[in-house]
């Protein structure tokens, strides 16, 4: 049996971190908006981590707030702690973490979906995707509920087939004992889509009345906490600290007893795992030499008792997760509340998808977050703005919004994914960007708020905003360089920073230049005369002393993007290219790329490849020009 | 790559003669600016006009080489792009001077077939010839990228390797004190960036200072001898080379390896390869020795084909003529001093009367007629060198002294407390350009290497 359920521009499969910004954009940009969840209770709900951020991570969260996304402004919310990390290293790496309120960072998160005009919050499991002549439009439920549609995006997350497995025991679910999404995983294969099985884990949880944090070290926020999203200005959030201690010499020791139990080793976990995030075992087994790990103890809320033991995710059955966290300095009485799991999935390979996100094998149908292979609360939110975006964009008929690898860690990550694919769960790092020093979180806004404005999910009021800041910021980098100093007039003023006399004059840009001059050696000599905020100064700041490193980088972006403009055109077989190498034929086939710049970048593709592709191009070009 | 300025030799290799360099792109002119003195800086030149004058060191003013460069703005160019094209002196060592000087600046060697390409690309050459523009990058590349693999084999890629692995060491632990900031690894000081760079600085420099005595690669048109055993090839190598390197007894099957030795034959660079007798054999080292001759012969530019007038021609000869059809060869008739029992007319069916050179090499009797018939053949413009270790040579040169500036730069942004973030660019960039000259920049080592050192998660 089965009912119409109604039709939408858009529908949303899953309300995690993808799904919940996909349908956000999508809502916001006009389009008449359905998500569908398993169960509503767990909207943007945080299976592993209550945190948010960190290096390359909290980047991706001031992006998404400048394309006009929530993430940003929900933890900016609800956060218990704020700390600003690799401060004393160079501005592009400096990288803001929150601590969330798990269970109100849900709350608000859906609070402000309900409100949103034309979004639709429902209750149900899909199972099947409505496919009319080659197009995805539409799902039906477990219910038998068809809801048709003109995109669909697909933000399952660990969901597809997931299974938990802890010690023996292994069982069909999703995360944090949720219903797994079982048929529409087959459906997919039906497809003719290529799943891969992932795994991934979670740490116990464990009552913070049973913990002696007297054999811990304190972890504070900061005082005076920066926040992720351009709209907060302040907070009355109080701040909660976390907490330091080490894993024992007897914990390796109960692990190395109990490795016979351990999944990982016995071969119950087919799916593959993310180097970066291991289990306890794992790196026991594989650090064999370290005496101890770190072991962070952080908050879940404010209103509640758990507590998230980061360091300690780990398969090992019950009894074991029990000894190893007693074995730990100050836990010796601890209480376990939940116990720690790994759980494996079925995932999408990335490389079926366009840069936009859509399926090359179903137009119409989206995929976002875990499903394309990715770990990490940011990540999925990354990809559920730009995939919410274009599926709107698809319903209005517009070209899709890509960005460039120069543009934002959300560009790097999805031109990873869709070019190279990942045969693990793929985890953003500062690393992964070549132009680390252009993609700072500090001007993130300054990147992609005119992307975000454009698209209509920055409001008018905002952008004034932004272009204000901006041109505050030009204005006084201008003046600083027309504000000529004489050796007189500086000389006391420099010694006091312990910086070397001038003997010529100069001006306040050049001497900025210093590393050990601030902006309140310019306040202190000559101050602007505009309203500038700490953030601006910061930014005037960054812009002149980096100046150097900045202008390398810019040139490359320049030749990069030549590359990215070099469009390659739909259609092309690159079995009749004649000079293609057998390797190039077969990889550009499977991926497809739309420029000659991400064609450059598939492994396998070799220069000459290349030089022969533009030749065959410009063939093309002039024979279609020839033509009319 | 579409916008970069490049740069390769455009004339034969040789020492005869005027080499002429071509460089072509948006820099070309701003580029060579500061290594040309003359009476007029070249910024301020017309297009398409030539000018009298030296190349210098940029460094200190040093006089190089004496040169006449032309001068041509874009479109009205081969490429449509600005060219500059330096006359130089016809010499390796004047032609690699000019090279490394103009490698040193925003100039990249440039991919086989690149100009032509360009060319095609600025709408220079007409449509019908698309093909043979891809024909022609896809044989060049082939063949770039055979000898590229083949020279960068042995010690120097063993050498850059070791490098390489002390880079992406300082590397990963740079990425890992970023991307895991809360973790307990050992912080990155600058004492530790200086030490690291230095470390690697002394390793290029000791390669430098070989290349600096020509050594890194030798250069010259590989020409292989070749012939069944026993017929003099060794012999004829040691009286070209007047050196005792390859082994000479009078057993058959004595070399049995590959041997080289460099020669200048009327200025001409030879590398000469000594091969193993090619013949069927069931002794295995042998074997090894004859799949290794039959290799050689596959790559050589010119083929020297070794036979004994006092025999008859013998089937594995005639094999071997068969297979050198249309290739350069020159047939050497040893042992001249003895009757002959080779029938001429087969020869004359398989190589030009030029071609057939008569001599004694115990006597060493003939071998002027050799030296003359390989200058006829290289002047005669027939002989082209297709060898690229020339031009690896220089460009390994200038990627080396890249990446030495950039572990500099590196090590004096560590003395003035740059935060680490900024240095690893410096050293990411050393890192890269290490890794050309082996082929290898893929950068998902990088992360391997992370994750092997260091214990991180959650």
């Amino acid at each position: 049996m089965s009912y119409d359920g109604g039709s939408y521009d858009v529908i949303v499969i899953g309300a995690g971190h993808a799904g919940c910004e996909a349908a956000l954009a999508s809502a916001r940009m006009g389009c008449s908006t359905l998500m569908i969840t398993i169960n509503l209770d767990m909207v943007a709900f945080m299976p592993c981590n209550p945190s948010i951020g960190g290096p390359a991570k909290g980047h991706v969260v001031r992006e998404i707030d400048a394309l006009g996304g929530e993430m940003g402004r929900n933890i900016d919310k609800t956060f218990i702690q704020l700390r600003m990390l690799n401060t004393g290293k160079g501005p592009a790496v400096h990288a803001l973490r929150a601590q969330a309120d798990k269970f109100q960072y849900q709350h608000a998160m859906k609070e402000t979906m309900e409100k949103t005009p034309k979004l639709t919050l429902r209750q149900g499991m899909v199972e099947r995707l409505i496919v009319e002549d080659g197009h995805c439009v539409g799902v039906i439920t477990k219910t038998g509920t068809s809801y048709r549609s003109k995109s669909v995006i697909l933000t399952t997350g660990t969901y597809l087939r997931g299974k938990v497995i802890m010690g023996e025991l292994a069982y069909e679910s999703g995360p944090n004992n949720q219903q797994p999404s079982i048929k529409l995983s087959e459906h997919l294969r039906e497809l003719g889509f290529e799943l891969v099985r992932f795994k991934t884990g979670t740490p116990p949880r464990v009552h913070k009345d049973t913990i002696d944090f007297s054999k811990t070290e304190i972890q504070p926020g900061d005082n005076k906490p920066k926040f992720f999203s351009f709209e907060t200005k302040s907070s009355q959030n109080e701040q909660l600290p976390c907490w330091l201690t080490y894993t024992s010499e007897v914990t390796h020791q109960i692990i190395n007893d109990n490795l016979h139990r351990a999944p990982m080793f016995t071969g119950i976990i087919e799916g593959t795992g993310p180097r970066y995030c291991p289990s306890i075992e794992d790196k026991v087994v594989r650090f064999s030499d370290k005496s101890k790990h770190q072991i962070f103890l952080e908050p879940e809320g404010k209103n509640t008792s758990e507590y998230y033991v980061q360091g300690l995710s780990t398969s090992l059955p019950e009894d074991v997760q029990l000894a190893v966290l007693r074995s730990i300095p100050g836990m010796e009485k601890v209480e376990m509340m939940r116990n720690g799991y790994a759980i494996e999935y079925d995932a999408m390979v990335p490389t079926q998808l366009w840069p936009s996100l859509e399926t090359k094998r179903l137009p119409g149908l989206f995929t976002a977050g875990q499903i394309n292979g990715t770990s990490g609360y940011e990540e999925a939110a990354g990809q559920g703005v730009m995939a919410g975006i274009n599926a709107a964009r698809k319903v209005q008929d517009k070209e899709p919004i890509v960005l460039d690898r120069s543009q934002g860690y959300i560009g790097v990550l999805i031109d990873d994914l869709v070019t190279k694919g990942t045969n693990e769960p793929y985890r953003l790092l500062t690393s992964r960007a070549e132009y680390r020093l252009l993609l700072r979180h500090d001007n993130a806004d300054l990147r992609l708020t005119p992307i975000g404005h454009e698209i209509g999910l920055i409001p008018q009021q905002r952008y004034e905003t932004f272009l204000e800041k901006k041109e505050l910021v030009e204005r006084e980098i201008a003046r600083l360089q027309e504000t000529k100093v004489k050796p007189v007039e500086v000389n006391e003023l420099l010694a006091q920073y312990e910086s070397a006399p001038i003997v010529d004059g100069s001006n306040l840009l050049t001497l900025m230049r210093r590393p050990e001059l601030t902006y309140s050696f310019v306040d202190q000599l000559s101050p602007s005369a505009e309203n500038l905020d700490e953030d601006m100064k910061e930014q005037v700041e960054i812009q002149i002393k980096y100046a150097g490193y900045i202008e390398k980088q810019l040139q490359h972006v320049e030749k990069l993007q030549k590359m990215e403009k070099k469009k390659i055109p739909d259609g092309i077989n690159y079995y009749e290219i004649h000079g293609l190498a057998i390797e190039a034929r077969q990889k550009l086939t499977k991926i497809v790329p739309i420029s000659i710049g991400q064609a450059s970048r598939i492994s396998g593709v070799t220069p000459a490849d290349i030089s022969i592709l533009l030749v065959h191009l410009e063939h093309y070009n002039r024979v279609t020009a020839a033509r009319g | 790559m579409l916008s970069d300025t490049i740069a390769a030799v455009s004339t034969a290799l040789g020492e005869g003669g005027i080499a002429i360099i071509r460089v072509s792109g948006p820099q070309a002119i701003t580029q060579v600016t500061p290594l040309f003195r003359s009476r007029i800086s070249l910024a301020d030149a017309e297009s398409h006009t030539v000018h009298y004058g030296h190349i210098i060191s940029p460094v200190d003013g040093e006089k190089m080489e004496e040169v006449l460069v032309t001068v041509m703005k874009g479109p009205r160019s081969f490429t449509t792009e600005d060219v500059v094209e330096i006359s130089a002196h016809g010499g390796i060592i004047s032609v690699r001077r000019v090279m490394d000087l103009l490698l040193q600046q925003e100039i990249r060697l440039a991919e086989p077939g690149e100009f032509t390409k360009r060319a095609f690309l600025g709408g220079r050459i007409d449509l019908s010839q698309a093909e043979a523009v891809i024909d022609l990058i896809r044989s060049k590349s082939d063949r770039a990228f055979s000898v590229a693999l083949k020279q960068v084999s042995g010690s120097l890629s063993e050498q850059i390797h070791i490098l390489r692995h002390s880079l992406i060491e300082m590397l990963a632990h740079i990425e890992v004190n970023i991307d895991y900031p809360e973790h307990d690894v050992e912080s990155v000081t600058a004492e530790f960036i200086k030490d690291k760079s230095t470390e690697v600085m002394e390793g290029i420099n000791k390669l430098l200072k070989t290349s600096n005595e020509g050594k890194i690669l030798r250069e010259g048109i590989t020409t292989a001898i070749i012939g069944r055993p026993n017929v003099g090839k060794s012999s004829l190598l040691n009286a070209l080379a007047r050196d005792n390197k390859a082994i000479v007894t009078d057993i058959p099957g004595t070399t049995r390896d590959v041997i080289e030795e460099y020669v200048t034959i009327n200025n001409i660079p030879l590398k000469l390869l000594d091969t193993a007798g090619i013949r069927d054999t069931m002794d295995v080292v042998e074997k090894i020795g004859v799949e290794r001759s039959r290799a050689a012969v596959v790559d050589a530019d010119l083929i020297l084909l070794v036979l004994n007038s006092n025999d008859e021609l013998h089937a594995d000869e005639l094999a071997l003529m068969e297979q050198f059809k249309g290739r350069q060869c020159i047939c050497l008739m040893n042992k001249m001093d003895l009757p002959s029992k080779v029938d001429k007319e087969t020869l004359l069916s398989f190589f030009e009367e030029s071609s057939i050179v008569p001599m004694s090499i115990l006597e060493e009797k003939g071998l002027d007629k050799l030296e003359e018939a390989i200058s006829t053949l290289f002047f005669g413009g027939k002989l082209e060198s297709g060898d690229l270790t020339y031009v690896s040579n220089v460009r390994h040169i200038a990627l080396l002294k890249k990446a030495y500036r950039s572990l500099m730069d590196a090590y004096e942004a560590a003395e003035l407390h740059v935060p680490i973030d900024l240095i690893q660019i410096d050293v990411r960039l050393a890192w890269e350009q290490l890794g050309e000259i082996i082929g290898d920049t893929a950068a998902d080592s990088l992360l391997d290497q992370i994750f092997s050192q260091f214990c991180l998660g959650k």
